[in-house]
Parts: C-alpha cells; structure tokens; sequence
C-alpha cells in the first residue's frame, strides 16, 4: 500500500506561517502530552493484534470528535523509509516512531493522525503522544488546544489513570501530566557573544532543558534550540508551561541585547559574516546539509537585523525543513546519494532565494 | 555521616542554618533535603534520561509490597530497571514503592497537580482492576499448587471476560 502524503491537512506544517510572537526568534511552540489507554499492554510490551486494537479504538474514537474527525491517518509502518523520515524532518513523527534508530523498520501498527496545528502519535513509547504546535511564541494557546483535544479524547476512551500519580505513562519521567512543552528557538547573537552557555546552563537551574532541532539525542545545528519542560509531575500544566514562558522570555530579551550588542561593536565584521552566507547560499552549487543550515542561521540573523530586506521569515521557515534530505528526495521525484542530495539542495536553496529576491526586487 | 532528619542514609547534604543569630550545622540525606524543600545540585540533572536511568538502576532494594514481575504484562522488576519503561498501567500497581521512590527522586513529588480525568466508563477501569487482582491470585494459586482455588479463580476470570 502506498501512502500519499500530499494529503495531509497544511502538509502538517501549519506552525511554519512566521505568524505569532517573536516570530523571527521563536520558530514554534510546541504541548505534547502523553497518554495511554487503560486495558492494553503499553507500545514496547504489546503484542501486534493489541497494537492493532489501539490503533483501531483510535481511529473509532477520532471518527466521533470535532477536533480529530478531518484528521489525515498515517500508518507510518506502511510508508516507505524515505517517507518516514520526511515525516520525521517535519516533526510530525519522532525518531523512534519513524524507525529510524532500527534497521529501517517501523513499529508495528504505528501512525500518525495529522490535523491542521495537530499531531497525534500512535504506539510510539505511549499510546498516544499528543502534539500541538503553533508559530512563534505561543505557548498558552498550543496548551489550551492541546486541552480540548485531550478532553475529547479521554471522554471518548478510558486513560490509563492512577489517583495519586495521575496520567501513567511508560517512562516515569513523563507520569502525571505527561506535558512537556517546549520552543523552537534561533540564538545566533547568544552564540556569537559566547554567551549561549551560561545561558543553558541557567536553563538547568530552573529545571528546564535543551536539545537540538530533531529533539533528543539530535545536534544543535545552525544555532536552533528546543527549550523545554523536564518535570511531569507536582505541578499543574498551566505551571509548568508558564514557567517556560517565563524563562525563555527572558532568554529572547537576552538575545536581543545580544544582537545589537553585536550591531554596535561589530557592525561591519557581522555584516560581511551574514552577507558572504547570502552569497553562498545564492550561488553556490553544491551545499551540505549542515553547511546549509549554519548558513541559513546566518541569513536568518541577517534578516532579524534587517540587513537583507525582503526575505520572509516564512520562506526561511520553509528553507530550513524543505532542504532537508528526504524533503529533496521527494522534490526530485527519487531517492538521492549524499552527493546528489547536496547538489539537489543548493539547486533548491538557489531558487527559492532568486525568487524571494524577485518578489521583493 | 548519617542524615540527622532519617538517621538511615548518608548524609551528603549540609546545611549552614542561622536562625535567630545562631549558626547550627543541619546534614541530611538527599530525600530528606527534597522533603524540605532544599533544592541541591543533584537534583538539577544535565542529562536528564541518563541520570534518571542511573537512578532506576540504582535502586536496589526490593521493597516488601513489591512484586518481582507485573502480573498482567509480564515485566520484572528488572525489566524496568534495564530499560527505565515499565510495560503496562499494572506495572504501576506492581511495582508501587519503587516507583513512589523513583518518581520522588525525578520530579521531587509524587503527587499530581494537574488536570483531573474521570473516565467516560469507569466501570471499564474496575473490571480490568477486578480482572487483574484475579490473575495475580491465580498465578499465586498455580504456584502454591493450589489446584482447587485457582480453577474456581479461573471460572471468574472467564465470568468476567
């Protein structure tokens, strides 16, 4: 069976829009919540007929609810490795779940339900990962949607639910609200002013973490963080998210100190930096993956400081997920070596700016 | 140095208190410093997956109350020690006071503060309570030979099923 994702609501890329707060910072919010259905085995100790029946209560249940019923089903174990890992580049899938961590095999009866700000992970670690994603920085929202759907949901079919302990989960670092909430964050002036690591070490202190673009276990590339929330338990939702909040405010004025810091003391030599990006990225014609994305950090920082005009913060958005490997392989229309996947991504990066360029010109 | 508040752990906490102008020495063991509140470097964890699995397999005491394998899924305790997952909601039941222990030491609380759920049917949620009290008594019965018990334990269970 062939799955065609160019069905799925907004390609599920909805918090790509540059729409919210701090757009140009903060790439998206993000509430996941983690759930399980009482009566089943979780994911890694089920049997694949009880992997099946969640699957299926799933579906049954999401048929009946207003927030789920336009939902785009992906059985991620019927799509081919290349689509896996597309889904996985647009955040829709976690590495474990694509499979991309065993021998290119997905977990049995694992999916995906994609909504327009929504996705929802089926047999992953937990029955039910929850996401709501939003643009910019809008944690609140993205936590009151995850809400609604978490009580369509749980009306629908029985939680696993303990009184003292709360939402039980597989990993106890996830039991009792199974919430981590988290921002996609750019801290090109952080780094650039050495000042990144007291910074994520002050991240620790108050209890909060820190990973790459692709979550856990992923590099930090191209200066793009996630902040995130660490304890489940103790607190309620609305605390622990805005304890988030709290913080990385604090750490988006530090970059914006940083960064006219940088303007004010090194102006031209940060100028000449972002403009010799610009002009890699405009002309070069071979990029690798992580070339690429330090120079589109650059590009972004440029265009944060208005030094370039005329490129949006969307199509940056848009550069950073479609120059991905698997996304390139799809454009292509076949699967790409590393050397063919480079010279596919500097042909695309070319266009999309001359064309910006364009519009803007 | 055993922790003044417990007096069974080390002490690996030490507190320079003054209350009204008298400076007293306090040194307590890492849980009693969490039940009071005092946060301590440990408990701020760089690597949090990392630590928290050293914290699981840390744990070596076998609590009484505790089984040494969930019934209903079939996990050991050591199971969950090796992998930090355990395998079903019963595990939960299973393996009570570890788990109290460990969610203690991880998020410095066991209690939930967050969205209260009732379930839409939660006669589902009994009967697979009932269920499982009854396949933990029936493979007690099997192992204690106890041929009688356990088949009227099964003609329950399949009343229920």
């Amino acid at each position: 069976m062939t799955v065609d994702l160019s069905l799925l609501p907004d390609g599920g890329l909805h918090w790509l829009g540059a729409s919210g707060d701090h757009a140009g910072i903060v790439l998206s919010s993000r509430i996941r919540l983690a759930r399980n259905l009482a009566g089943f085995a979780y994911p890694t100790r089920a049997r694949e007929g009880e992997r099946l029946r969640v699957l299926h209560s799933l579906r049954d249940a999401a048929s009946k609810l207003p927030s789920l019923r336009d939902a785009a089903i992906v059985r991620v174990d019927e799509c081919t490795p290349q689509q896996r890992l597309l889904l996985h580049e647009r955040h829709l899938v976690s590495r474990e779940l694509a499979g991309l961590d065993r021998k290119d095999e997905a977990p049995t009866a694992g999916a995906v339900f994609v909504t327009g700000g929504a996705g929802l992970m089926v047999n992953e670690e937990d029955h039910i990962r929850l996401q709501v994603f939003r643009s910019g920085f809008d944690i609140p929202g993205a936590l009151r949607e995850a809400e609604r759907m978490d009580r369509e949901l749980g009306s629908e079919l029985p939680y696993a639910w303990h009184q003292e302990f709360g939402f039980l989960t597989a990993c106890p670092t996830n039991t009792g609200t199974g919430l981590r909430a988290s921002v996609l964050i750019h801290l090109p002036g952080l780094v650039l002013t050495q000042e990144i690591a007291k910074v994520l070490q002050g991240l620790q202190h108050m209890g909060l973490t820190y990973r790459g673009l692709y979550g856990e276990g992923s590099d930090v590339l191209g200066n793009f963080f996630q902040i995130s929330t660490q304890t489940t338990l103790g607190r309620s939702e609305e605390e622990l998210a805005d304890q988030l909040v709290r913080v990385v405010r604090r750490v988006i004025e530090r970059e914006e100190e940083a960064r006219r810091v940088l303007l004010r003391d090194a102006g031209y030599i940060i100028e000449d930096k972002l403009w010799r990006a610009y002009g890699t990225l405009s002309h070069a014609r071979t990029l690798p993956a992580d070339e690429a994305m330090n120079l589109l950090s650059g590009v972004r920082l440029a265009a944060g400081l208005n030094l370039i005009s005329g490129l949006s913060v969307y199509t940056l958005n848009k550069l950073l997920i479609f120059s991905q490997s698997a996304h390139l392989a799809q454009l292509e229309g076949r699967a790409l070596t590393d050397g063919e996947a480079n010279l596919a991504r500097a042909k695309y990066v070319r266009q999309v700016l001359a064309n910006e360029a364009r519009l803007a010109g | 140095m055993v922790c003044d508040q417990c007096r069974e752990n080390d002490a690996k906490v030490h507190l320079t208190q003054i209350v009204e102008n008298a400076v007293t020495q306090v040194h307590l063991c890492e849980r009693c410093a969490a039940e009071r509140g005092i946060e301590t470097s440990g408990s701020v964890e760089q690597n949090p997956l990392g630590d928290f699995l050293q914290a699981v397999q840390q744990q070596t005491a076998q609590y009484p109350g505790d089984a040494s394998r969930c019934a209903y899924c079939g996990t050991s305790l050591r199971d969950f020690r090796s992998s930090g997952r355990v395998g079903c909601s019963h595990c939960y039941g299973a393996f009570e006071q570890s788990l109290r222990e460990l969610l203690r030491r991880v998020h410095g609380s066991t209690r939930h503060q967050g969205w209260a759920y009732t379930a839409r049917d939660p006669e589902i949620m009994t009967k697979e309570l009932t269920l499982q009290e009854l396949r933990d008594k029936l493979q007690r019965a099997v192992q204690d030979e106890a041929f009688e018990v356990a088949a009227s334990l099964r003609d329950q269970i399949r009343g229920l099923e």
